[in-house]
């Protein structure tokens, strides 16, 4: 293995930050410049959006009825399992969906889509692109961009749905809650603030898992062994800055919304 | 004796003055990573003409077309293409004056998502202003240029090496660019399959008369350029006459070591003394 100098090794790092910036920043400025790809936009929505739905199902029934499993033991010792509902809602809603939903989908479509641009600039074809007089900026950026923003957020609000009725069916089928007292209890726990930091961390972590996997598939180098690292490190990347970007959007929101 | 060639019945104007550069290289430098790939670079090519550039494996070859069209810039130097210096220019200004431009890629860099029709039609559609049932008709065309019509609904992956290079040709030649890069066309194809490559190369530059720069490795290929005309009569690449292959608008340039040491036609390339060039050509 080769080795470089630290100042090496901070200088292409600190060079790596600078051009996922300029491709996030014009992968938003793009969005208010011609020509729109609305048809590219609408395929890549179904690609990442309805592509990623059975899996997000799969996760949000399975991480509601085990929070709700999790739970019930330690309420039970201060007798109130009757707040399950509540306590699966707020964990569902504000965090576990988000954060789940956000993971899942930069598995799947950041390490998609940093493999697909990958393979298209060692195969010349960004560049093939760029010759035909088409910035790969606007066709293949802003399109997965919008995408992904637009249907993490629906796919988000599935997976709180969807984590609620897990959480509920173990509540019901295995403590013997009254479904009607699960889902009151489920809703009136919900404040505009869990519900409104909920569903901003989508938009954000959509915006992650395109740019980053943009961003790697842009920066392949090395024929296929270069895509399949640009692959790994796009899923790795976009996974940790989701985790460190939530944390701060719910520091930030407990700021400015109040903590419960 | 063949009879004298009337190589083009109804020749189609092109913007430049004929003669005038359409590509211009000025003292053109450029290292990657410490390592000079070329070195001070300077060459015109006149309009009209095709240009085949030699030079040994890593020596800038494939860089200059891309020098040329504005993907990679260099360290320093000029590059006017149509009269624009590139290396001043925005991506933006660029994506303008690439529309004027046809390049075919080494591996033709086909978009394997798109089936041919797609892949042709890229640049009208990207217009958006190009009705329908026109895409259509300069896709036919372009596709027939290179007679591959039959192709139009196949995927990049079910053609052969010889059938991506004239789809990339049709590709590139769809919008009848003023300027047209080649870049290693025939590499890697058997001689029958070259040659047809060869022939739609000289049938576009003495039927539409466009300028070209073509990057080869192989000798033969430019000297079958500088040496056949394509006749619209027998729609076939002939043989030109001894005497008149000086009237092809044909060039060589040859690189080594980062620089220029060759720039001139077949007779130049002939004559010369240059001991390199003697045993390259050999």
């Amino acid at each position: 293995m080769e080795l470089i100098s630290p100042t090496e090794f901070a200088k292409e790092k600190v060079e790596a930050v600078q051009d996922y910036a300029v491709l996030a920043g014009r992968s938003v400025s793009n969005l208010f410049r011609h020509p729109r790809y609305f048809g590219d936009i609408l395929q890549q929505a179904d690609l990442i959006g309805v592509g990623s739905l059975p899996i997000v199902i799969l996760a949000g029934l399975s991480i509601g009825a085990e929070l709700a499993l999790n739970s019930a033991a330690t309420l039970e010792k201060f007798g109130s399992l009757s707040l399950i509902g509540q306590l699966v809602s707020v964990g569902m809603v504000t965090e576990l969906g988000p954060i789940i939903t956000g993971l899942m989908v930069a598995g799947r479509n950041a390490s998609g889509i940093a493999s697909e641009i990958g393979s298209m600039v060692v195969t010349e074809q960004i560049d093939a692109m760029r010759a035909l007089g088409t910035d790969p900026m606007k066709k293949l950026v802003a399109p997965r961009v919008v995408s992904t923003v637009f249907m993490l957020f629906f796919l988000t609000i599935i997976a709180d749905l969807l984590g609620l009725i897990g959480g509920g069916i173990i509540a019901r089928l295995i403590f013997g809650i009254d479904s009607r007292q699960y889902w009151s209890s489920a809703w009136q726990a919900l404040a505009f603030r869990d519900v409104f930091t909920g569903l901003l961390k989508p938009l954000f972590f959509g915006f992650i898992i395109a740019t980053v996997g943009c961003y790697y598939g842009m920066s392949t180098r090395g024929g296929t062994q270069g895509v399949g690292k640009s692959t790994t490190q796009a899923m790795v990347a976009s996974s940790v800055l989701i985790l460190i970007v939530n944390f701060f959007i719910t520091k930030l929101m407990m700021a400015i919304l109040g903590a419960h | 004796m063949a009879a004298p060639p009337t190589v083009i019945e109804q020749p189609i104007p092109t913007p430049q003055k004929p003669g005038s550069p359409v590509i211009a290289f000025e003292n053109v430098s450029l290292a990657f990573e410490n390592k000079t790939v070329l070195d001070g670079i300077s060459f015109q090519l006149p309009a009209g003409e095709s240009k085949a550039i030699f030079g040994v494996a890593g020596s800038g070859k494939s860089t200059l077309l891309k020098l040329a069209m504005g993907l990679i810039k260099p360290d320093s130097g000029s590059i006017y293409v149509l009269g624009n210096d590139v290396t001043q220019m925005s991506e933006e200004e660029l994506f303008e004056l690439r529309r004027k431009v046809g390049m075919v890629f080494q591996e033709s860099a086909l978009f394997d998502s798109m089936t041919v029709r797609e892949n042709v039609a890229f640049r009208l559609m990207e217009e958006h202003s190009i009705p329908e049932e026109e895409i259509e008709k300069r896709v036919r065309e372009a596709l027939s240029f290179v007679e591959l019509e039959h192709t139009v609904d196949l995927f990049p992956s079910e053609l052969s090496g010889g059938m991506r290079r004239r789809v990339a040709i049709a590709r590139a030649t769809v919008t009848r660019p003023e300027i047209l890069l080649y870049d290693s066309p025939t590499g890697g194809l058997d001689p029958v399959t070259s040659t047809t490559i060869i022939e739609l190369i000289v049938k576009q530059r003495d039927v539409y008369k466009t300028s070209s720069l073509m990057v080869t490795h192989r000798l033969q290929d430019a000297f079958t350029m500088a040496t056949h005309y394509f006749d619209r009569k027998t729609n076939h690449m002939e043989r030109m006459p001894q005497g008149m292959q000086c009237e092809l608008p044909m060039n060589f340039l040859i690189l080594r070591d980062s620089k220029v040491i060759f720039d001139g036609s077949l007779l130049d390339l002939q004559e010369t003394k240059d001991e390199y060039i003697r045993e390259y050509i050999s």
